[in-house]
């Protein structure tokens, strides 16, 4: 059997990098469309077109990386599979309500009759703000390692408005990318609000999660790769006032640097979710589950992995190719 | 009601709903390559607007598909996690593959099928229609294996209760793989098949004079009257591959109680599970050992040399008959259709109304086939290997029947608009004269009008 050499060691590890790996571009691709259709405005439908359509060749490929993430962990971890969505149980069912009504909500609009548009439009936003809160809420009871007090409860609203506004931020970066005119003038502003509360987001769950768990207090406060991770937050902070210059800034520059606010969006994506992934390494349930003590058996993963070395280079490399695709402004969603 | 029940009704719930459309999206893939194929050889618009029009239909089935499709892959954790710590070592990996070569191909390319055509070359379009058809016929295959090994088990060994892989290929292509397979793939093609007809009927119903239509009725038709024999020799030969493998499955299809040599075909009975016997039946003698043994007093095991280890009677046994009944009724009405294209004529109205009544008739098939297939399986999750019950939640009844619930009425609403969306997109095609400046272009290009298409 190929990589027959590869300890469990290793491939748990591997396991874990893949499933951070499709986390953090869920959280980067599905997040930007989760973010447009919460910033879906009921009124105006010619917005609403428009937007619709800057995500319309993208978001089923979005959403097969949580069907990833969620294949990983059940296939790598199925203990923490069950764990996990067990104790998130009625979140993670209206999560995947929402889903289900923002998926259908998207192709039932372009195709029944004017009056009843409006409603799929709506469900749509609804869908998604519904997806967007119910992720954000698990990811902070996640974050407390599945506690249930009124302490963790606490956290996880804050982490629902968190990651909402983290969505939403980063939805009203693609469209100020994808959008021309007014459409890309309402983004800009919605971008500003975004980024006001997403830094404020980023201040109360950084601080937060520092009263969470011992260890991860002393990992970010007394030892060296502390500074490092301190580094962290510090760059977010850097980065997002840059980007608060640009949103005021580029609306004047007729054009140029547009691509700039998403760039700047998803790098703090990238660097937050270093932070979480260095913070709670090794555990795949904070402070209660290790991904050794998780791993399901090493022959079924070599044999997978066999799998994921040809494939996923692929996948990626298609989905660059159709983001190359339907690069530039977005065009009106016909089908064709 | 307890966890245990709840779970069953909401994993029935998901997954009969979920299957309505990827049996359809299985086989349109390939009608829509066809058609694009078609478009590309002839240079005919007609083909371009049959395939505007069932691409709308793909992408509709495809987003309901995906989205129930995600539902089911949290249940795996949630409601039966008996069942990844069991036996999620060959579970795994199956479903790893089918995420991994088939869920992102057919994602990524559906967005080039469908919005991609004045971004990317004619080729790179025909080319993404061609992978998404393989994209979904390869996540047939891939979940097949997992469930014909959950039927069928080899290749395994188990270690304090533990399944873990020995040999893969012996996993993949265990001994109803095969069969279920080609199975699926025809069920799908004639559930594609009708809907398109079914489709095509309802516009001419309402007025299509063109030829999209006429020309789609007429290519399902004839698809659907070639896949109808062959289905019913792969069933056939199915049913042959169950009595060897689960004869409890089969004992139960033919409602038969005591092992008996030259059993009755039962065209008609209601098994009553309490006296074990069956009221009311309708024999035909010696026919189900004729069908199963190829003999006319060929011997087939009861239900009553499997008690406690067969699964309920009633719902296989009926099944099983809507599925064969079912299937009958689409051989003659697809012949049927032939036999009036053959000779060169149009359907009469009649004809045309029976072909629209039987647009969804594929789903009854294939809902009534997995019921038998699945049920048939039962009390076991993994034949000989895990009992359903073993690998239910422990999670309050409560939340499960809130889910369920919910589940069951999205569900429900989504059922209604999602038929009664593809009857509207037919009558608003009946109206619209959809011929873009492209088809004009392409039809002077051809020298063919381009009227009536």
């Amino acid at each position: 059997m190929l990589f027959e050499n590869v300890s469990a060691e290793t491939l748990g590890n591997i396991y874990v990098g893949l499933l951070g790996l499709a986390v953090l571009l869920y959280a980067i691709l599905d997040g930007y469309d989760l973010g447009v259709g919460v910033l879906i405005p009921p009124r105006e439908e010619t917005f609403r077109d428009d937007m619709i359509a800057s995500i319309g060749p993208y978001w089923d490929a979005n959403e097969t990386w949580l069907v990833l993430a969620v294949g990983l962990l059940l296939i790598a971890f199925p203990e923490a599979h069950s764990e996990v969505l067990q104790s998130l149980y009625i979140p993670a069912t209206i999560m995947l309500l929402g889903l289900i009504l923002r998926g259908v909500s998207f192709d039932f609009r372009a195709k029944v009759v004017q009056v009843h548009k409006r409603k799929w439009d709506l469900t749509f936003k609804y869908g998604s703000l519904l997806t967007t809160l119910a992720q954000g809420y698990m990811l902070g009871i996640y974050v407390t390692g599945l506690r249930t007090d009124i302490w963790a409860q606490g956290f996880a609203l804050l982490s629902a408005i968190g990651v909402t506004a983290a969505y939403a931020f980063i939805g009203s970066c693609w469209l100020i990318l994808k959008a021309e005119n007014d459409l890309q003038a309402k983004a800009y502003y919605w971008a500003r609000r975004g980024l006001f509360a997403l830094s404020i987001g980023i201040v109360a769950v950084s601080l937060a999660n520092l009263t969470l768990h011992d260890d991860v207090r002393d990992l970010w406060l007394s030892s060296t790769i502390g500074y490092v991770l301190m580094a962290i937050p510090v760059a977010c902070f850097l980065l997002l006032s840059l980007c608060g210059v640009l949103l005021k800034k580029l609306p004047d520059a007729g054009g140029k640097g547009e691509w700039m606010p998403f760039a700047i969006a998803l790098t703090v994506f990238v660097l937050c979710f270093t932070a979480f992934g260095v913070s709670y390494y090794p555990f795949v349930i904070p402070g209660h589950l290790t991904v050794q003590d998780a791993l399901s058996d090493a022959n079924s993963l070599r044999f997978l992995l066999v799998g994921v070395v040809i494939v996923v280079p692929c996948i990626l490399a298609y989905t660059a190719m159709v983001y190359k695709i339907f690069s530039g402004k977005s065009e009106k969603l016909s089908y064709y | 009601m307890d966890a245990f029940l709840l779970s069953r009704l909401q994993f029935a719930l998901n997954i009969s709903f979920h299957i309505l459309f990827p049996t359809i999206t299985m086989a349109m893939g390939w009608f829509l390559f066809y058609f694009k194929f078609r478009s590309n050889v002839t240079g005919h618009p007609v083909w371009m607007r049959m395939y505007r029009f069932w691409v709308r239909v793909f992408a509709l089935s495809f987003a309901l598909g995906v989205v129930s499709g995600v539902t089911m892959s949290f249940q795996f954790g949630t409601n039966w996690p008996g069942f990844m710590e069991r036996v999620g070592n060959v579970a795994g990996p199956l479903l790893g593959y089918e995420v991994l070569t088939a869920f992102f191909l057919e994602a990524t390319f559906l967005g080039i099928m469908l919005f991609g055509i004045r971004r990317v070359p004619n080729w790179l379009h025909t080319l993404s229609t061609l992978i998404v058809a393989v994209g979904t016929t390869m996540s047939a295959f891939w979940i097949l294996a997992l469930n014909s090994w959950m039927q069928t088990p080899q290749g395994h060994e188990i270690i304090d209760g533990v399944v873990y892989a020995v040999d893969w290929s012996e996993i993949i292509f265990n001994p109803s793989f095969p069969y279920r397979f080609v199975h699926m793939m025809l069920a799908s093609g004639l559930t594609a098949s009708f809907l398109i007809a079914g489709l095509s009927a309802y516009r001419m119903l309402k007025g299509d004079d063109k030829l999209a239509p006429k020309l789609a009725l007429k290519t399902a038709t004839y698809t659907a009257a070639v896949l109808i024999p062959l289905q019913i020799f792969a069933g056939d030969m199915h049913g042959l591959n169950t009595l060897e493998h689960q004869p409890q499955k089969v004992a139960a299809m033919e409602g038969l109680w005591d092992t008996t040599e030259g059993a009755p075909l039962l065209l008609f009975a209601i098994p009553d599970e309490e006296s074990r016997e069956n009221h009311f039946e309708i024999p035909v003698p010696n026919g189900a050992s004729l069908i199963l043994t190829h003999k006319m007093d060929g011997k087939i095991q009861g239900l009553n040399d499997f008690e406690g280890e067969h699964p309920p009677v009633a719902p296989v046994f009926f099944g099983f008959r809507v599925m064969v009944g079912m299937g009958f009724l689409m051989l003659a009405v697809s012949w049927l259709g032939s036999s009036y294209l053959l000779r060169g004529k149009s359907f009469p109205l009649w004809l045309k109304r029976v072909f629209a009544g039987m647009a969804f008739s594929g789903w009854i098939a294939t809902l009534a086939g997995w019921y038998v297939t699945e049920i048939g399986r039962q009390p076991y999750l993994v034949s000989g290997v895990l009992r359903t019950q073993e690998a239910v939640t422990t999670l309050p009844p409560s939340n499960i029947a809130f889910s369920f619930t919910m589940y069951a009425t999205i569900y429900t609403i989504l059922l209604f608009a999602y038929m009664g969306t593809l009857m509207l997109m037919c009558r608003r095609a009946v109206e619209i004269e959809e011929i873009s400046t492209e088809e004009r272009e392409m039809a002077k290009a051809s020298k063919m009008s381009p009227a009536n298409t």
